[in-house]
């Protein structure tokens, strides 16, 4: 119990930066998949086509290797980033791809019905959007967006590769340190509590949608 | 007026629509009839501007009422309701996006054609809870509400029961009686017969 208490400031201190990396990564990918999303689905086909390649260099590469060259390879033409702005736009621009391509299944599944009445009735592009399809494609795509948002707290641990001391770096090391499995343990434990957590809210958000069908 | 000249359409090496003339006057209901998978829905399409045509006109015509105005109806074979939106939000919607009216003044013109259309009581519901005959009259009002110069019916008898079509007869004529052009495709010959003022066979 006392070690317990003794190593908990650490390990609090890591998971302040695995929320950090979440809490960003999660309010900034998420606009910016749907922009991807929407610039994919353009009828302008050099645009369309360079949101592919994104898509598939981001998905097709680990997210370790776009940190590292983010933060390594960009000096090399001249743009230099600290360690955490380097992480926060990785994981941003690794997660707005896979949320670009949930956005955009959610788009194709949406009935050309919904389209076209909102055409005869001459609403806007944008109020087509905003209105219409963008509010039930959200439903649809809600749980895999939600499923997402999970893997992306496990995926925080990645930091460590730029020296960034996450909550499962700070259990390492005191693991390490004192060759015990108690840390690693606790580490465990808050991931849980944490993605519990999210769960709930997942599931409280998920909710207000079922009001209709 | 509206005015069809020479319409054709393709889709692929396959000819749908053959040199289409037809004229709808206000007030008038035109029923298009013909074997399905003629062309009856894709003539319509064009006519609502969801389908490009090969060659032809689709022109508004300047008549007593006056404007040529260009604006035209829909009530699909699916009725397309806005799911996540109730009866009452379906109506209003588009008047306060589209004609921007203010919110009172849509709720109120939404009223009035949730009475006419008998749909009162179902103001709050959803398109999950209505009937196939109810989403139909919501569809309608929604269309009804833009207030357009003519308004195109996909097979409005094909989805009811038999017993409601001479209720939907009755409505296209009201409709038709408060100076819209309707336009509507049915294979129900009978139909047709009662409630057209004229009857375009569509084909062979
Ligand atoms: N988007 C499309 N692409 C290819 N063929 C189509 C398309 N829409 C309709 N068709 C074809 O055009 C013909 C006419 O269709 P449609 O207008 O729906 O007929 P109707 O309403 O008279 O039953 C059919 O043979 C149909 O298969
Ligand atoms: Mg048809």
């Amino acid at each position: 119990m006392d070690y317990i208490i003794e190593v908990l400031p650490f390990l609090l201190d890591g998971f302040k930066t695995t929320l950090w990396v979440f809490g960003v990564t999660a309010i900034f990918s998420i606009p910016l998949g749907l922009i991807v999303c929407l610039l994919r689905l353009s009828k302008i086909k050099v645009i369309s086509l360079l949101m592919q390649v994104y898509i598939l260099v981001m998905r097709g590469t680990p997210l370790l290797l776009q940190i590292t060259f983010i933060f390594f390879g960009l000096p090399i033409l001249g743009i230099v980033l600290n360690r955490e702005l380097a992480t926060a736009i990785a994981f941003i621009l690794n997660y707005a791809a896979y949320f670009a391509e949930i956005f955009r299944g959610g788009i194709n599944s949406i009935d050309k019905g919904q389209f076209e009445a909102a055409k005869v009735l001459k609403l806007s592009k944008s109020t087509t959007y905003f209105g219409i399809i963008f509010p039930q494609v959200f439903k649809t795509v809600f749980p895999s967006l939600g499923n997402e948002l999970i893997t992306l707290v496990k995926d925080t641990s990645l930091v460590y590769i730029l020296g960034l001391g996450d909550i499962l770096r700070a259990a390492r090391t005191l693991s390490n340190k004192d060759a015990s499995l108690i840390p690693l343990f606790i580490a465990g434990s808050m991931y849980l509590v944490f993605i519990g957590i999210l769960t709930l809210i997942l599931r409280r958000v998920e909710s207000k949608f079922e009001y209709y069908r | 007026m509206l005015r069809i000249e020479n319409l054709n359409k393709s889709f692929g090496e396959k000819q749908v629509l053959k040199d289409i003339n037809l004229d709808i006057n206000k007030g008038e209901i035109v029923m298009i009839t013909g074997e399905s998978g003629v062309g009856k829905t894709t003539l319509i399409r064009c006519l609502c501007g969801l389908e490009n045509y090969d060659s032809g006109r689709v022109e508004y015509l300047n008549d007593d009422k006056g404007n040529g105005d260009n604006s035209i109806g829909l009530v699909s074979q699916s009725f397309d309701l806005f799911p996540h939106f109730n009866v009452m939000k379906n109506i209003t919607y588009p008047l306060m996006k589209v004609k921007n009216n203010k919110k009172t003044e849509a709720i109120n013109k939404a009223k009035d054609l949730v009475g006419f259309l008998g749909l009162n009581g179902l103001e709050d519901n959803y398109a999950y809870q209505l009937s196939g005959g109810q989403k139909q009259r919501v569809a309608i009002a929604r269309a009804l509400a833009m207030e357009p110069n003519y308004i195109c019916f996909d097979e409005p008898t094909s989805a009811l029961d038999y017993k409601l079509r001479d209720n939907v007869g009755q409505l296209i004529k009201t409709v038709a009686s408060r100076g819209m052009g309707v336009i509507v495709i049915t294979h129900d010959r009978e139909f047709a017969n009662k409630y057209a003022n004229r009857i375009f066979e569509l084909g062979a």
